[in-house]
């Protein structure tokens, strides 16, 4: 199976075609629904004022953002409490399955154009803002597999920091290492989409079930 | 009355964590339709690689825990305000030792509880007395991908050509599994209720869910188009996880309630292939797992 490094430049994202299986290495962000909403709100449309420490993460994201990949994560995190004597936080990824990609079809493109990110991970595929987008960054959507949390969690070898979690653990994003994550293009940088094929053909057969009786 | 916190812990436990055999039984017998080499069957793999790890570590089988549904069925006697309370002790205790996500967020104020305790409403108890001395704690965890393409028609519904008779029931269930595509975490398994109000009809899409696969429906009508419309779906060829393929559906659950004669509601729970559900049951001095 190929493998690619994170980061990840224009040429590699090129390469990269639809039903293609590769593996990941390197360091990635988890973010979801809140944090979309937030950065496209604070610094891309720039409808809110930043708060507490919006700029101080803003700061320290675009540099692991640039070429890098975005998971839409909500992850299980063990060592939420803080080691005696130390007082040391020891989280560790229990559990980290994709979620649902297409409630940021809204935010997307933008926050991959603002940040230069080269990949973004989630399940169930994007629309075709996103499928635009991908063509102009240009970036790709990696597919993997929902629900398989704690098979994917081996791949996540280090939790290296984490920003916001006062969205929540599901929601906070969560600066990780990972090696060997398995995942499929399931939209590439050329206008193709797994999606929108099987979207197509699924309803061409809805159509004649409906027909019928 | 006994104190079951640590029961219940365990039920929670095994619930996250432990695939039900009949689920899996199904989900290995998927594998072997998908062609060698597909995205389709590459995902099935995966999924049952998953399953075994998650059962071996004690770790979450989804990493979205859901919403935490318990049934409880108790006897004369018991208190349900004390089984409530030991109920949402142990599901506090099963997020800090991380068998659950903390998935209790304040709709008004997007503040998470980090417990998983929310007001009375999370998590979801619903209890029942019945005869005889068993109690017996049902438990499923229904993840938020897979809830939030569940889908309610009323009938009948001219976008799909769908009048208020069992013919109607079935179109409008077809157009929910097209419309979900991969985005519930196909191959799913379907809860169709027909009839009730809004809510009533909901609920009874949940509860049908609590049904064994392979059960056959008592209802012979229902049971032949429960059998249909597992068959009909998987024609639709979105496969596992949306990539395409001949496993969309892995079974369908169908209900029947009573309707106003004004309304005629279909409600279709779509449940995602990590369909954790367990159940305890206390008997004497007794604790007995599925």
């Amino acid at each position: 199976m190929r493998e690619v490094a994170i980061p990840i430049s224009d040429d590699v994202i090129k390469s990269l075609k639809v039903g293609e299986p590769v593996t990941l290495t390197g360091v990635m962000v988890t973010g979801r629904d809140t944090v979309h909403k937030w950065l496209v709100e604070t610094f891309i449309k720039k409808t809110r004022a930043p708060q507490g420490d919006d700029l101080q993460v803003y700061e320290a994201l675009k540099p692991l953002l640039a070429g890098g990949v975005i998971y839409h994560c909500g992850p299980v995190v063990s060592g939420m409490e803080a080691k005696p004597p130390t007082g040391t936080m020891e989280y560790k990824f229990v559990a980290a399955g994709p979620t649902t990609s297409i409630r940021e079809e809204p935010y997307q493109a933008d926050v991959m154009k603002h940040f230069n990110i080269k990949g973004v991970i989630g399940k169930g595929g994007m629309g075709p803002k996103t499928l635009k987008g991908c063509q102009e960054v240009p970036f790709v959507y990696f597919h993997a597999i929902g629900g398989a949390a704690s098979y994917i969690a081996q791949s996540v070898t280090k939790v290296l920091d984490v920003y916001k979690l006062d969205f929540g653990v599901p929601e906070a994003l969560w600066v990780i290492e990972v090696k060997d994550f398995p995942v499929v293009v399931t939209m590439d940088a050329h206008g193709q989409s797994l999606h929108a094929v099987v979207e197509e053909q699924s309803n061409k057969v809805l159509q004649e079930l409906l027909a019928k009786a | 009355m006994p104190d079951l916190t640590d029961e219940i812990l365990e039920l929670i436990r095994r619930t996250s964590s432990d695939l039900p055999a009949d689920v899996e039984k199904r989900l290995r017998a998927s594998v072997e339709k998908e062609a060698p080499g597909s995205a389709a069957r590459g995902a099935l793999e995966t999924i049952l690689k998953n399953v075994e790890l998650s059962r071996q570590n004690s770790t979450p089988i989804c990493q979205d825990t859901g919403t935490p549904i318990f049934y409880v069925k108790y006897p004369e006697g018991w208190s349900t305000r004390k089984l409530r309370a030991q109920i949402r002790t142990a599901l506090a205790e099963a997020t800090k030792r991380s068998y659950m996500r903390p998935n209790a967020v304040d709709a008004i104020y997007d503040k998470n509880s980090g417990n998983n305790l929310g007001g009375d409403d999370f998590p979801y108890i619903h209890f029942d007395e019945v005869e005889g001395d068993e109690l017996t704690i049902e438990l499923m965890l229904k993840g938020g991908g897979c809830e939030n393409i569940g889908a309610q028609y009323s009938l009948p519904d001219s976008r799909v050509g769908a009048g208020r008779d069992l013919a109607g029931v079935r179109k409008v269930v077809l157009d929910a599994v097209q419309k979900a595509q991969g985005q519930g975490c196909a191959p799913g398994i379907l809860g169709v209720a027909i009839g009730g109000d809004r809510g009533s009809s909901y609920l009874a899409s949940k509860e049908v869910l609590f049904e064994k696969m392979g059960s056959l429906n008592a209802d012979p009508k229902l049971a032949a188009l429960e059998t249909q419309l597992a068959e009909e779906a998987n024609t639709l060829g979105i496969g596992p996880m949306g990539f395409g393929g001949q496993t969309t559906v892995l079974d369908t659950k169908i209900t029947g309630l009573s309707r106003l004669p004004a309304s005629y509601f279909v409600s279709v729970s779509y449940m995602c292939w990590a369909y954790r559900r367990r159940k305890m049951v206390v008997r004497e001095n007794e604790v007995i797992y599925d």
